[in-house]
Order: C-alpha cells, then sequence, then structure tokens
C-alpha cells in the first residue's frame, strides 16, 4: 500500500483549490454583470419588468442550489449536448450569484434619496443617464462592502459543483480521502484551505463597511 | 429539441417524496430551533460574556461563516469517527444544521443586542438586575424582534442549504429526487418537482417564521 504524507495530501489539495478561485472568479464576475442588467430591469417604472426581474429573484432565492445545478446539468443535457459539469456548474452559480447581487444592488440604489433622482431628472437627463452619473457612482460606495461580502458566499457555493461532478476542492477532498482513509486530516485541510480563500474576504467586507460608514456620516 | 417531458411516475413516487419532505421539516424544526438558541447564547457570549469566553466562540463564528456547509457536513460525519465520535445520517445533518445557523445566527443576534439603547442596561442595573437578569428580561426580546425577519432569512437559507445532506445519504427531499431519478431517468422532472417543493417549503417557513414572530412579540407593533 502507498503511504502518503501530509505534504502529499496538502499539495493535492491545493492544486485543486486552483479550480474553485477560476470558478468563483468566473461565477462572481459572470453573475455581477448579469446582476447589473437585471438591476435596471428590477428598478425599471415598467411595472411588468420590474415584476419579471422580481419572480427571477425569488426563484433563485427561494430554491436550493444544489437543486439549480441538478437543473442545469439535466437541463441543458436535454437539447441533446453532451454537458460537461464545468459549463453546468458554471451555468448554476452565475444565475444564482446574478439574483443575489442584483437584490443587493436593488437596495443599494434605492437608499440614495429620491431628491436625487428628481434634482438629475430636472437637468434634463434620461433615465441612463441618471443612472451613470448620479446614481449608480454614490450607489457604489455602499454597495461595495455587502457585495465584497457576497464573494464569500460564491466561494462557499462552488462547493455544491462537487456533487455534479466538477473537479475543484471539496471534490478532491473526497477523491483524497477515499484514497489516504484519513477523513479527519482530508476535511479539516480542506476547511482551513476555503477558510484562507473567505475569511480576508469577509474581514475586508468588515473594515470597509467600517471605514466607508464613516465617511459617510461626516456629509 | 425532441423532449417530451413525462410526470407518470409522480403517483408511484409521492410517497418517497412525502417522505422526504417530512425530513427536511424536521432537520429544519430541530436545526432552527436548537440553532437560534445556539446563536443567542454565542450573541450573548460575544457582546456581553465574560473576556474569555469571547474568543472561542469568535473563532466558532468565524470558522463557520467562512466554511461551506458542505464541507463541515462531511467533516462531522466522515472525519469524526476517527477520533471515535460517530453517529448515524440524521444525527449528523442535525448536528451541522444547528452548528451552522448558530454561528450565522449569533451575528445577526448580535447586531440586534447591540443596537439596544445603552439606558436600557442602566435601567436594569438601577432596578438591581444582575447583567444575566438585564439581558434575558430587558434586552433579549426587543433584539430578537430587531432582527427578526433577518434571522428569518437565515433559516430559509439553512433550509435550502439543507439539500446537501442528501451527500451522507440523509434521506430528505433531494435524496428522494435523486433516488427516483435513478429509477426512472426522468432526472429532469424529478428535480422540477423536488425544486418547485423547496420553493413551497421555503414560503412555509417564511410564514411559519412571521407567525412565531408575531407570538413572541405581540404588543409591539411591527416597525
Amino acid at each position: 500500500m502507498i503511504e502518503f504524507t501530509t505534504w502529499d495530501i496538502l499539495r493535492n489539495l491545493l492544486l485543486a483549490a486552483r479550480w474553485t478561485v477560476l470558478l468563483s472568479l468566473v461565477s462572481f464576475i459572470g453573475g455581477g454583470l448579469l446582476g447589473l442588467a437585471l438591476l435596471f430591469g428590477r428598478i425599471s417604472p415598467r411595472r411588468w419588468l420590474s415584476k419579471a426581474t422580481g419572480s427571477y429573484i425569488e426563484l433563485f432565492q427561494g430554491t436550493p442550489l444544489l437543486m439549480q445545478m441538478f437543473l442545469a446539468f439535466f437541463g441543458l443535457g436535454l437539447f441533446g449536448v453532451d454537458v460537461p459539469a464545468r459549463l453546468a456548474a458554471g451555468l448554476a452559480l452565475i444565475l444564482w450569484s446574478a439574483a443575489f447581487l442584483t437584490e443587493i444592488w436593488r437596495g443599494c440604489v434605492e437608499s440614495i434619496a429620491r431628491g436625487q433622482w428628481e434634482a438629475s431628472a430636472s437637468l434634463g437627463m434620461g433615465r441612463l443617464q441618471q443612472m451613470r452619473y448620479v446614481i449608480l457612482p454614490q450607489a457604489l460606495k455602499i454597495a461595495i462592502p455587502p457585495t465584497v461580502g457576497f464573494s464569500v458566499q460564491v466561494i462557499k457555493g462552488t462547493a455544491l459543483t462537487s456533487i455534479i461532478g466538477f473537479v475543484e476542492l471539496s471534490k478532491a477532498g473526497t477523491v483524497v480521502t477515499n484514497a489516504t482513509f484519513q477523513p479527519f486530516t482530508v476535511y479539516g485541510f480542506v476547511a482551513l484551505i476555503y477558510f484562507a480563500l473567505c475569511w480576508p474576504l469577509s474581514k475586508s467586507s468588515q473594515i470597509l463597511e467600517r471605514k466607508l460608514n464613516v465617511a459617510h456620516r461626516n456629509h | 429539441m425532441k423532449y417530451h417531458l413525462d410526470f407518470s411516475w409522480l403517483p408511484q413516487y409521492a410517497p418517497d417524496i412525502l417522505k422526504g419532505v417530512m425530513i427536511t421539516l424536521e432537520l429544519i424544526a430541530v436545526g432552527g430551533v436548537l440553532g437560534i438558541l445556539l446563536g443567542i447564547f454565542c450573541a450573548w457570549a460575544r457582546a456581553l460574556g465574560p473576556r474569555w469566553l469571547k474568543a472561542p466562540v469568535g473563532l466558532y463564528v468565524e470558522l463557520i461563516r467562512n466554511t461551506p456547509f458542505l464541507i463541515q457536513l462531511f467533516f462531522i460525519f466522515f472525519g469524526l469517527p476517527s477520533i471515535g465520535v460517530q453517529m448515524n445520517e440524521l444525527t449528523a445533518a442535525n448536528l451541522a444544521m444547528v452548528i451552522n445557523l448558530g454561528a450565522y445566527g449569533c451575528e445577526i443576534i448580535r447586531a440586534g443586542i447591540q443596537a439596544t439603547p445603552k439606558g436600557q442596561f442602566e435601567a436594569g442595573r438601577s432596578l438591581a438586575m444582575s447583567p444575566l437578569q438585564t439581558f434575558r428580561h430587558v434586552v433579549l426580546v426587543p433584539s430578537l424582534q430587531r432582527i427578526w425577519p433577518a434571522l428569518s432569512s437565515q433559516v430559509v437559507i439553512v433550509m435550502l442549504g439543507s439539500s446537501v445532506v442528501s451527500q451522507i445519504a440523509a434521506q430528505d427531499l433531494t435524496f428522494a429526487a435523486n433516488f427516483i431519478q435513478s429509477r426512472t431517468f426522468r432526472a429532469f422532472e424529478a428535480y422540477i418537482v423536488s425544486t418547485i417543493i423547496y420553493l413551497v417549503l421555503a414560503i412555509l417557513v417564511r410564514q411559519v417564521m412571521a407567525l412565531i414572530g408575531r407570538t413572541l412579540f405581540p404588543r409591539r407593533k411591527a416597525a
């Protein structure tokens, strides 16, 4: 029987962690872009549009991410194409993050005083101009801490992709456990690697919140 | 696309789905109640507790909030037996949910406690209440009321997160969906059905939390 050293275990987990990082980045950026588009729909004065985006958000926030992944995995398969796990995983995570980010950002946009909308409208700005030059720059400052905080949820969300067969940190943990029979050590390391990825983001979210809040109070 | 959705398996497997729903509900009932209690304790410890308790509770909260639920579950179910702590899959799932909700609940409830005006603590002291009595009779209920909506959302999130307990063979709703798709090869339909049920359960849990909120904080009007 082959003996595995602690370093062997850790090295393999770290190699797999690259996929966790990559998938998190893709999901977060993709989700952010889609979320921005949805945000315009969510705060649109057209009722049917804001209702439709609202339902989208309700749907993705009210169902388990795991189910969304299964549906993406098997749903795409219905079109008769061979679906690689990474495609289904990425798609589900992007749709899921977009729903949450839209809702976070809607709160930020709505916290901007009504008068700002009216003032910019009285300057003859169109809806897009208002957003671009008046509302978003102000909302951005409020949005940064919760957005950074949400990135932690995205990283933790990628762990579920192991269930539909994408080999990232969690899946590697299972594989390495099956080879070494040391679940305590392996899952301990897996947890620590996730912690090392997430904790700096959580902490900086907190610090940013404090900093930007102080700036806000001085106005 | 030549694919016809086929739900003809539904009547035959309805009992399996129902059983899964019951397990999911049981998990969130036990996990919710014990998790909130653990959260209250940890929030008290972090906000008002003795100094020696703050560091370990803080470590626990940060560790849980920055690792995926799935890994916590695997660690409890697969990892702990190698140091002699063994449990069945339902106990492990319940334990993981309590630990998870406890950590998130702690931070939410702590925010509520810290929003308590200083005068409330002083008023409690001037009535010769001990710090613990002040916390129990003066601070706790308004604090919980303040953050009840956020706590309700967290309970829903934990309920939805519980779908991964099927990975340690706890027979919840997702387990039932996996079982059905492996028997009928109707994967998409099986997961559509269970997704809709989860959506209904999420709405249900939200309503139950609102109901509990109304009974716990009766005289005050929700702000």
